[in-house]
């Protein structure tokens, strides 16, 4: 998975799916690609108009709580977010990401010394996070099955794979 | 040492003793979507795999915004029909007068029984803990995988128990006390655990209640929520349980827990969640008199024939001071709401009343709000946008509550009304 750098978008804890992805476009926008259009539209217009691929999200506690809609997990990965980092992920949310092949990262410290705006280095062969200001966290590997699941891309290329299709 | 309900439930399915985090694969007993079948219809034919596991495991509701307000969801509807022909997919609620919320009639049909392993394709799921089953929200992507493989994996959950005793003071309900408890837990306060409700207190509540309770497991993070499977759940399955692979689990009374909470149900008064956020608790007395544009009574929270009879108790000969949405959880929450009377009073008072289904909880039809408008609902989420616009706000509150500020236009005590 080696190396990524990326600028930061840092908000705060209990950030829910429907601000990150709103309910009312959940039967009406089936594309990926137009996903990524209303990324985070009820949370931050910035990001909305001008996150770029290779970005970073960095969240506080309970990242990604409310609705199991995948969509949420979809539309940041669709518009290049990298890595999200946050204190903890809401347990849909979480499976939603490895399941759709986005890394993500569980490291409280780093959330708090990250600043909003800044670049921040994730290495993920060392487990590493490397600020601006040349603070470095470390953060544990993820489980055999779980790196399975995000170098494969996801779950659904996963079982393809596993069952040989 | 005991097991708690987590480690039985989990171990029953993998057929093997499991202990707290542990890593288990599970068959589901019953996989449930809704309109959302579709998009995971469309998943599921990327895998290549050209049939089901098992068709007769496979539960389809339709309820997100049903009848079909607009062309894409018309289309989304007509995909889940297909696939379901196509498949074989035989437990199918379409929009005809035998459907309704889909956890509300996974309930009612005879799905959710104890011990069962039951995954849904909407977070709160985690209802049907009130019958005793395990059971927990997944995304679209892992339930394509269900369906193709009939297995699914989980970390079984470390567990919490929360103690209740105690009976409510009049006018106060179990959505009074799971916004109380959600408001001193917090939004992440059980976070990947399996909630366990235990106590006199839960013992004393119907199914229905109990059903409230479980329901809100997700919106404090939980993975699953369940209540001990007793009497009152045995006597409503006797009759229609749709398999027979069930059986009743319960925590044993040495299980080790991670967290564990004790409530007085007498300690309870009537509450809301403030915008925009479930934990953001206060009293109805700390919010009396703000402003109300739209009342909402339904949902798979409080949509249920006894959540009716509550709100029909306050309104009974009284008029609606602003618009008040009524949603049964089912055709069959209505018909019972049109025996009992109930229709008349909420059409006498002056509610307009909607075809079950979910309505405007998650901001598709059937009540929006306009920017700077306030509603009162007795669903499960306020978060921005919710209902439809992100300028709005919304209080969450019992049917009693929602009633109350209806006749007045502004949050009021029940306990002034009743």
């Amino acid at each position: 998975m080696a190396t990524v750098k990326g600028k930061v978008w840092k908000y705060g804890d209990d950030i829910n799916t429907d601000v990150i992805f709103p309910g009312k476009y959940t039967y009406t926008i089936k594309e990926r690609a137009d996903m990524a259009k209303v990324a985070l539209e009820d949370l931050d217009m910035d990001f909305n108009q001008n996150a770029k691929p290779g970005d970073i999200i960095v969240g506080g506690k309970n990242w990604g709580c409310g609705s199991s809609r995948e969509q949420a997990v979809s539309c940041v990965k669709e518009r290049g977010i990298a890595v999200i980092i946050a204190k903890s992920f809401a347990r849909i949310y979480y499976r939603n990401c490895l399941n759709e092949g986005l890394a993500i990262i569980i490291c409280p410290d780093a959330v708090d010394a990250i600043q909003a705006g800044e670049q921040v280095e994730v290495d993920f062969d060392k487990g590493e996070i490397r600020t601006e200001k040349g603070n470095v966290f470390q953060f544990p590997a993820y489980p055999d099955f779980v790196k399975g699941l995000i170098e494969d891309g996801g779950l659904i290329p996963h079982v393809k794979k596993s069952l040989g299709l | 040492m005991g097991k708690t309900f987590a480690e039985k439930a989990l171990g029953r399915a993998a057929g093997q003793d499991v202990v707290a985090n542990q890593v288990v694969t599970v068959e589901p007993d019953w996989c449930m979507s809704h309109d959302n079948a579709a998009p995971i219809a469309r998943t599921f034919k990327k895998i290549g795999v050209k049939n089901v596991w098992k068709p007769e495991r496979i539960v389809f509701i339709l309820d997100h915004a049903i009848p079909a307000p607009s062309s894409d969801h018309a289309v989304n509807h007509k995909e889940v029909r297909e696939f379901s022909a196509e498949q074989g997919i035989k437990n199918f609620y379409d929009v005809m007068s035998d459907g309704g919320v889909c956890h509300q009639k996974m309930c009612e049909e005879g799905y959710a029984l104890p011990g069962l392993i039951m995954v849904g394709s909407d977070s709160h799921t985690c209802t049907y803990g009130a019958y005793g089953a395990f059971s927990t929200g997944i995304g679209r992507s892992e339930m394509a995988a269900a369906w193709a493989t009939g297995s699914i994996w989980f970390k079984v959950p470390e567990s919490m128990k929360v103690v209740v005793t105690g009976k409510f003071k009049p006018g106060v309900t179990a959505k009074d006390f799971i916004l109380k408890f959600i408001g001193d837990v917090k939004a992440d306060g059980a976070d990947y655990m399996s909630v366990e409700f235990h106590g006199e207190g839960i013992e004393n509540m119907s199914i229905a209640e109990r059903m409230t309770l479980c329901n809100m497991g997700i919106e404090f993070g939980a993975k699953n929520a369940v209540c001990k499977p007793d009497q009152k759940v045995l006597d409503a399955i006797k009759d229609n349980a749709k398999c027979d692979r069930w059986e009743p689990l319960w925590a044993d009374d040495d299980a080790v827990y991670a967290a564990e909470y004790h409530y007085d149900l007498g300690d309870i008064v009537p509450g809301v969640a403030k915008p925009h956020k479930v934990d953001n608790y206060a009293t109805v007395a700390e919010v009396k008199g703000t402003p109300i544009h739209e009342a909402f009574l339904g949902s798979c929270t409080n949509g249920r024939i006894e959540d009716l009879r509550e709100a029909a108790s306050l309104l009974k000969g009284k008029k609606i001071a602003i618009r008040t949405v009524v949603i049964p959880a089912s055709w069959k929450v209505y018909r019972q709401a049109m025996k009992e009377g109930l229709i008349d009073i909420f059409l006498d008072s002056g509610c307009v009343i909607c075809n079950p289904g979910c309505g405007p909880c998650m901001g598709n039809h059937e009540g929006i709000l306009a920017p700077g408008e306030a509603a009162i609902s007795t669903a499960n989420r306020n978060f921005k946008g919710r209902m439809g616009d992100k300028e709005s706000f919304i209080y969450l509150a019992s049917p009693l509550t929602v009633a109350a500020s209806a006749l007045k236009g502004e949050i009021t005590d029940p306990r002034e009304v009743l």
